[in-house]
């Protein structure tokens, strides 16, 4: 993997030469003209003479010109081609907790599939009273449930195991969106079939499986679906977008992104897993010796600085300076997340900006005064379960370096004086 | 339906054609196996025709594509090698996926008959079976996986119970911090073209 790839990233080095002069000190515009006044501010502008879009100029709108960096992008080499493969979403430039529908990355195994409400069909089947088939309008119709989770992709920072690879917290841990989803909970379902048949429901399995052509089937047991699985429909208000499972998708809260199954077609209720490709050949996580884990479900407490970040430089130099990340783990909330600017030396504890909501996306600040000196920075999650996010050797400890996915390892980003900042490894 | 008065009426049955169409996964027992059977010579001559250009002529794989034979004793090497007959567990998985998901592009065009002799071919590319075996329903859980035994249930609660703590180190944590990996090395992420100018 040594192959240099190019694509359309927002050029830090550009950036540098065009705002940071020697030492880290910022030259602004506004304060080099501050003596005769700031023509933005003495000169009248257009927009504030002439006329700004009327309101029929667009239906539905995207982000201003200016934002056309915080887009999905993708790492050629990952993959053998586009279709079963990942992207990424930008989370060095987003702040707050939900993810904007249009950025929030995508993981397909045979492409983003288009079909209809009109076309959809559900079935459920297996071991219930009487096996069901419904059309999206029914979906509608059972009572319905709002909440906020995190999907990470189980690979999520999986190109860092064996060293500092990618240089951007895009890449390293951008696998992930978080959305406030409306839906029917899956127990509902399963109660409108029946589960009589199943007997003893603890050793019961369901298997879900989606409509596209690689079926992406995934065994669930029992006590997870009856418990906060969701049938959903809605993501952040609107309509799922087509890459993320139109018109429906399962979530499942706390679990890894691969069981969030897409474009749901089918629920059946069996008396063990299914044991599918997925579940066997993929999202296995082999250990040192060559025995591998499996249905490692749970995504642990995991953190990063999302800002400052390799994709997101420091462009002011000394002074104040807003630290900030997201916080998230499977297990349950995030309730404290500690920050280190000396690579794990000392830590401060970092203020949230709302408490953490299980399974859920967490923000978190530090506001510092930065002197300008050089800082490696690190994030560590700690949840309601008493986990604490471990470092990678610590990881690496328990499980070699070939285990591809569940990566929660602390990250460290190294800023250096010009307020650059690059993915490293530290002892 | 009767069933349906305790719910909400919601939905209509299934039928069993309708049932029959979408539920075709395969347990690792053997369960949801169709009738059907087919030999590593036949298995051969449906391979190069469906599958060999991206998999090989002898399942080891093209370019980034996957290799499904090979690796054999390489789990716990720096870089294993993850193949069915190397790595997977279960044979009922290599059939029920190739069966629903294979060839790429053009998924649920096999036969049962088809899908058993590439699945032949395949343990015959792995060395599990000879050139004359011939498999099916009957003699399917017969097929010995060589990686059967190679997996544990998720035992992080126990394996890594010491990442359950409750007070992390805060201060003096380390005596030196040194910088020991840098990405920009492997220089791999992608980049602006005018970075590159």
């Amino acid at each position: 993997m040594t192959e240099s790839v190019k694509g359309k990233v927002p050029s830090r080095r550009a950036f540098l030469k065009g705002a940071v002069a020697a030492g880290g000190a910022v030259a602004g515009a506004g304060m080099v003209r501050a003596a005769e006044g700031d023509p933005l501010i003495t000169e009248v502008q257009p927009w504030a003479s002439g006329f700004g879009e009327g309101v029929d100029a667009t239906p539905y709108g995207l982000p201003i010109r200016f934002e056309s960096d915080v887009v999905r992008r993708n790492v050629e080499w990952l993959t053998a081609d586009t279709i079963s493969s990942i992207n990424f979403t930008p989370i060095h430039a987003l702040d707050g907790t939900i993810t904007p529908q249009g950025c929030a990355f995508e993981r397909h195994h045979s492409g983003a599939i288009e079909l209809s409400k009109q076309d959809y069909r559900l079935m459920i089947n297996g071991l219930v009273d009487t096996p069901l088939v419904f059309t999206y309008a029914d979906l509608e119709r059972f009572p319905r449930e709002n909440h906020v989770y995190f999907c990470e992709c189980a690979a999520n920072t999986g190109m860092e195991w064996a060293g500092a690879q990618l240089n951007g917290a895009q890449f390293t841990h951008g696998m992930i969106h978080n959305m406030e989803y409306s839906g029917v909970p899956l127990r509902t379902l399963l109660e409108e079939a029946g589960l009589d048949p199943a007997g003893d429901l603890s050793d019961k399995w369901i298997y879900v499986e989606g409509a596209d052509a690689s079926s992406n089937g995934r065994s669930i047991p029992m006590d997870k679906a009856l418990d906060d699985v969701l049938v959903a429909f809605k993501a952040n208000g609107e309509a799922l977008r087509k890459e993320h499972g139109y018109p429906v998708r399962l979530v499942v809260p706390g679990w890894e992104g691969n069981m969030w199954v897409k474009w749901l077609r089918r629920v059946e209720v069996m008396d063990g897993p299914v044991e599918s490709r997925e579940e066997t050949s993929k999202y296995t996580d082999t250990l040192a010796d060559g025995t591998s884990r499996k249905w490692t479900w749970e995504m642990d407490a995991k953190s990063v600085i999302t800002s400052p970040s390799p994709q997101s430089p420091i462009p002011h130099g000394a002074g104040p300076l807003v630290i900030t990340g997201l916080a998230w783990s499977g297990r349950g909330a995030i309730d404290r997340v500690d920050v280190s600017i000396d690579g794990g030396e000392n830590w401060q504890t970092a203020r949230l900006a709302k408490p953490g909501e299980a399974k859920a996306l967490t923000r978190f600040y530090l506001d510092i005064e930065w002197d300008g000196s050089e800082m490696l920075l690190q994030s560590r999650a700690m949840d309601d379960t008493g986990y604490v996010q471990p470092t990678k050797e610590a990881l690496r400890e328990v499980r070699g370096e070939n285990s591809i996915y569940h990566n929660n390892c602390i990250q460290t980003w190294l800023v250096t004086p010009n307020g650059e900042a690059e993915n490293v490894e530290v002892s | 339906a009767p069933a349906l008065a305790d719910g909400y009426g919601l939905g209509r049955a299934a039928t069993a054609d309708e049932i029959a169409a979408w539920d075709l996964d395969v347990m690792p027992d053997g369960t949801g196996l169709p009738e059907g059977s087919g030999s590593v010579s036949d298995g051969e001559d449906l391979f190069v025709e469906h599958c060999a250009v991206c998999h090989g002529d002898f399942a080891e794989g093209v370019g980034n594509w996957p290799a499904l034979a090979g690796g054999e004793g390489s789990l716990a090497d720096e870089d294993p090698v993850k193949t069915v007959g190397s790595y997977w567990p279960y044979l009922s998985t290599a059939w029920d996926y190739v069966h629903r998901s294979m060839p790429y592009g053009n998924a649920q065009i096999l036969s049962a008959d088809e899908t058993y002799a590439i699945v032949a071919y395949i343990l015959y590319s792995n060395y599990i079976v000879e050139d004359d075996f011939v498999l099916t329903k009957d003699n399917f859980l017969d097929v010995e996986m060589p990686n059967a035994d190679g997996f544990i249930v998720d035992d992080r609660e126990t394996a890594e119970a010491h990442f359950w703590d409750a007070e992390p180190c805060t201060e003096n944590c380390k005596d030196e911090v040194e910088i020991t990996m840098r990405a920009t090395v492997l220089d791999v992420t992608p980049q602006d073209d005018a970075e590159e100018a």
